[in-house]
């Protein structure tokens, strides 16, 4: 049970450091994703810990969260890219231009 | 200080009004109607008001003083216990407990007042018909004048301490209006302003005494307090009384707030003739006699009375010696005879009728002499200064012998009115204490300086008129008020035979159980004699042997500098309340400029400040917004692990 934990602990930590210090906006959406998935496996151990489902319907939203996310993120990434030849997240700081 | 406190005082208690009664309403609403109808109708129909407006103003104060005799004439029909006669015209105005009814009062005192104001003012108005006659203002004029006379007999017509408030601002209105009336003269409208600032000081002790008599009784009704006044606690009445008596210093022109009575003689001469005689300055003394079921019960507040009224008397006196502006030499004398009043009325019970009656002389003497002194104006082409007269006996003979009945009743020559009635004040002042008595005494003594010093000015001495100046007599509108003016000046004295007054008072303030002065009366009577007989020496020696220069001499003694500058009147209100005014005003522009709007515009520009500070955050980069989402959520956290674990 405690390696669960902390393997999401470790997971949560990759992300979130990965979205603070890489630039290219796909690596951070990739990051965004490992700390969801990270959430995802706490609340499934979490769940299997208590004995019910509350933990693995809550990950299921997750889920479904999570590709809607995709589907608008990537497709904002694109038009950034098309519009400045670059897909780094500190050239996009203005919300203009 | 005052030994008939203990004596019962008068409850006010008036019977319904019937029959000729009914119409006292009408002596207020004549001249009001007459203010209206000249002063509102002037669109409608302007030819003819000003053709006629005089006429039309004269008439209405005349009817009012008809009236006001038949008024009289049936009180004296009835017996002394229904002599004090209410008629409640309708509520005021009512807010909760505070139920103001406008309510008319009519009993012997406003009976005098009635025959006093409508009847001297009457003479004032038919006088100003020839005074004012080429003014192109005239008809504004007698407007002014009607609500002045309507106003005043408001004052002394109501029932109650708000009535008589409503009539004591509508004079002071009028006054103001009046004094202004050559508004076009810098020095006539600042004397206005003057005239109607300090009267503001003096209004706002009778609201004070007002609030506080409500508060106490919980009526302003003068039938209502005077039946319960015994209750209250002496503090509250002394307190009352003080409130009262600077009101009365407002508008009687007491020290300390006598300044405005010599500006305001920058009004035409009429005006003065009324503010000096029939309304206005008796105002007063009026509210003192009125409140009489206040001040029996307030011993300090009559002291204060008293010290204000001799200080006053002297005052004014003092003044009058000095000032060679015929007007201004009768405006100190005003001050001086109020002064005797108010020392009357202040003295209690014993007092009550010789101020009155000194009120009513003294109403008769003061509006001949200023009428007299308009008509030697109208001679010497407005000239006010009497070192540019001299000899004018010859050439205006009718007003240098009706001025000089007013001068003989003035300085008190033995059988004219002022004599019995300022005789009687001096007797009673001695009775109560001899300081306040002497200083009265030697009031008469200055009284008679200074009158015999501006008859020997103006009527005796040698020519020393202007180039191109030919005195005519005036015409006899003019002449006339001055002949019956003169005769109530030579006649007012038997209003005293068998103390006909006193006991005509008596059911308002009060008869007096014991009175016994120090010397006998007759003795009183000839020291006064003795002590006028001086001052006419004096006077005589000083000016009438001499020959007078014309221009002031400026190498006086410091008194008579003292005198020419209103004994610094002006200057200690200068430095007393109007500069320490100033500088208050100034530190509170500062303190309002730099502390307040500081605070203020201080606290936006640290806001504006902060903001630019916090824009900063918003910097764009999305990575540093995780950041703080991050940071943010890891206190929550924090926070939420602290709660729970602690």
């Amino acid at each position: 049970m405690t390696q669960y934990v902390v393997l999401s602990a470790i997971l949560f930590s990759i992300g979130s450091i990965g979205v603070l210090t890489r630039r290219n906006a796909i690596v951070v959406f990739m990051c965004v994703e490992l700390m969801l998935n990270a959430c995802n496996l706490a609340l499934v151990a979490f769940a299997k810990q208590h004995g019910n489902l509350d933990g693995q319907v809550a990950a299921f939203f997750v889920m479904v969260v999570a590709a809607a996310e995709v589907v608008v993120g990537l497709a904002i990434i694109m038009t950034i890219f098309r519009t400045r030849r670059s897909a780094s997240v500190d050239d996009a700081s203005l919300l203009k231009y | 200080m005052n030994l008939h406190a203990l004596s019962t005082i008068p409850v006010v208690e008036p019977v319904a009004a019937d029959g000729v009664f009914s119409l006292l309403w009408l002596v207020i609403a004549l001249p009001l109607a007459g203010a209206v109808i000249l002063l509102a109708g002037g669109p409608l129909a302007r030819g003819a008001l000003d053709k006629w407006g005089h006429l039309i103003g004269t008439a209405f104060p005349v009817g009012s003083f008809l009236l006001s005799v038949v008024l009289f004439v049936t009180m004296l029909g009835r017996g002394e216990e229904e002599r004090q006669v209410g008629q409640d015209l309708f509520t005021w105005f009512r807010t909760g407990s505070f139920d103001v009814g406008l309510d008319l009062l009519y009993d012997p005192l406003s009976s005098l007042f009635l025959l006093l104001i409508t009847g001297v003012g009457s003479l004032i108005h038919v006088y100003s018909i020839g005074y004012m006659e080429h003014d192109p203002r005239r008809r504004r004029f007698f407007g002014y004048l009607n609500l002045f006379v309507a106003a005043m007999l408001m004052l002394v017509l109501s029932a109650n301490y708000v009535g008589l408030f409503l009539g004591w601002e509508g004079v002071g209105l009028a006054s103001y209006l009046l004094i202004g009336f050559w508004q076009h003269k810098h020095s006539a409208a600042a004397a206005a302003k003057k005239a109607f600032v300090i009267n503001r000081v003096g209004d706002v002790g009778l609201s004070l005494a007002i609030a506080l008599l409500f508060v106490t009784f919980g009526t302003t009704s003068f039938a209502e307090i005077s039946a319960v006044s015994g209750e209250a606690s002496e503090s509250t009445m002394t307190a009352v009384g003080v409130l009262l008596l600077l009101a009365a210093c407002g508008k009687s022109a007491q020290v300390p707030l006598q300044a405005w009575l010599l500006d305001a003689m920058e009004g035409p001469t009429p005006v003065s003739a009324l503010i000096h005689a029939a309304t206005m300055v008796t105002a007063g003394v009026y509210l003192v006699v009125r409140s009489n079921f206040i001040f029996e019960l307030a011993p300090h507040a009559q002291t204060a009375v008293v010290v204000v009224a001799t200080i006053t008397l002297l005052w004014g006196a003092v003044i009058g010696c000095a000032k060679d502006d015929i007007k201004k030499a009768l405006a100190g004398s005003t001050m001086s005879q109020i002064g005797y009043m108010m020392l009357a009325a202040g003295l209690g019970v014993a007092g009550y009728p010789f101020a009155i009656f000194h009120l009513l002389t003294h109403g008769f003497f003061k509006a001949n002499m200023f009428l007299g002194a308009g008509s030697v104006m109208h001679a010497m082409n407005d000239d006010v200064d009497m070192r540019h007269y001299g000899a004018l006996q010859k050439a205006v003979p009718v007003t240098f012998l009706t001025f000089a009945m007013g001068y003989l009743a003035i300085i008190g020559f033995p059988g004219f009115s002022g004599f019995w009635s300022k005789d009687k004040i001096i007797e009673t002042a001695l009775a109560d204490n001899l300081l306040v008595g002497l200083c009265a005494l030697l009031g008469a003594g200055v009284t008679a300086f200074y009158m015999t010093r501006l008859m020997l000015l103006t009527f005796v001495t040698d020519k020393r008129w202007a180039k191109g100046v030919h005195p005519h007599e005036s015409p006899k509108v003019m002449t006339v008020p001055l002949i019956v003016l003169a005769a109530l000046s030579v006649l007012g004295g038997v209003l005293l035979i068998g103390d006909w007054i006193v006991e005509f008072l008596a059911p308002v303030v009060g008869e007096e159980a014991h009175h016994e002065p120090p010397l006998a009366p007759i003795v009183i009577t000839l020291l006064a004699v003795a002590v006028v007989a001086v001052g006419v020496a004096v006077a005589w020696f000083s000016i009438g042997t001499k020959r007078v220069p014309r221009e002031a001499p400026q190498d006086v003694s410091f008194v008579t500098r003292a005198a020419r500058a209103d004994i610094y009147g002006d200057a200690i209100n200068e430095g007393l309340v109007v500069a320490p005014g100033r500088r208050l005003v100034g530190g509170l522009t500062t303190l309002d400029r730099h502390g307040v709007d500081g605070a203020v515009e201080g606290g936006a520009l640290a806001v504006s400040g902060l903001s630019g500070q916090f824009r900063r955050i918003q910097n764009g980069f999305v990575r540093s917004y995780a950041l703080s989402v991050l940071g943010g959520t890891l206190l929550v956290v924090l926070a939420l692990l602290a709660v729970n674990y602690s």
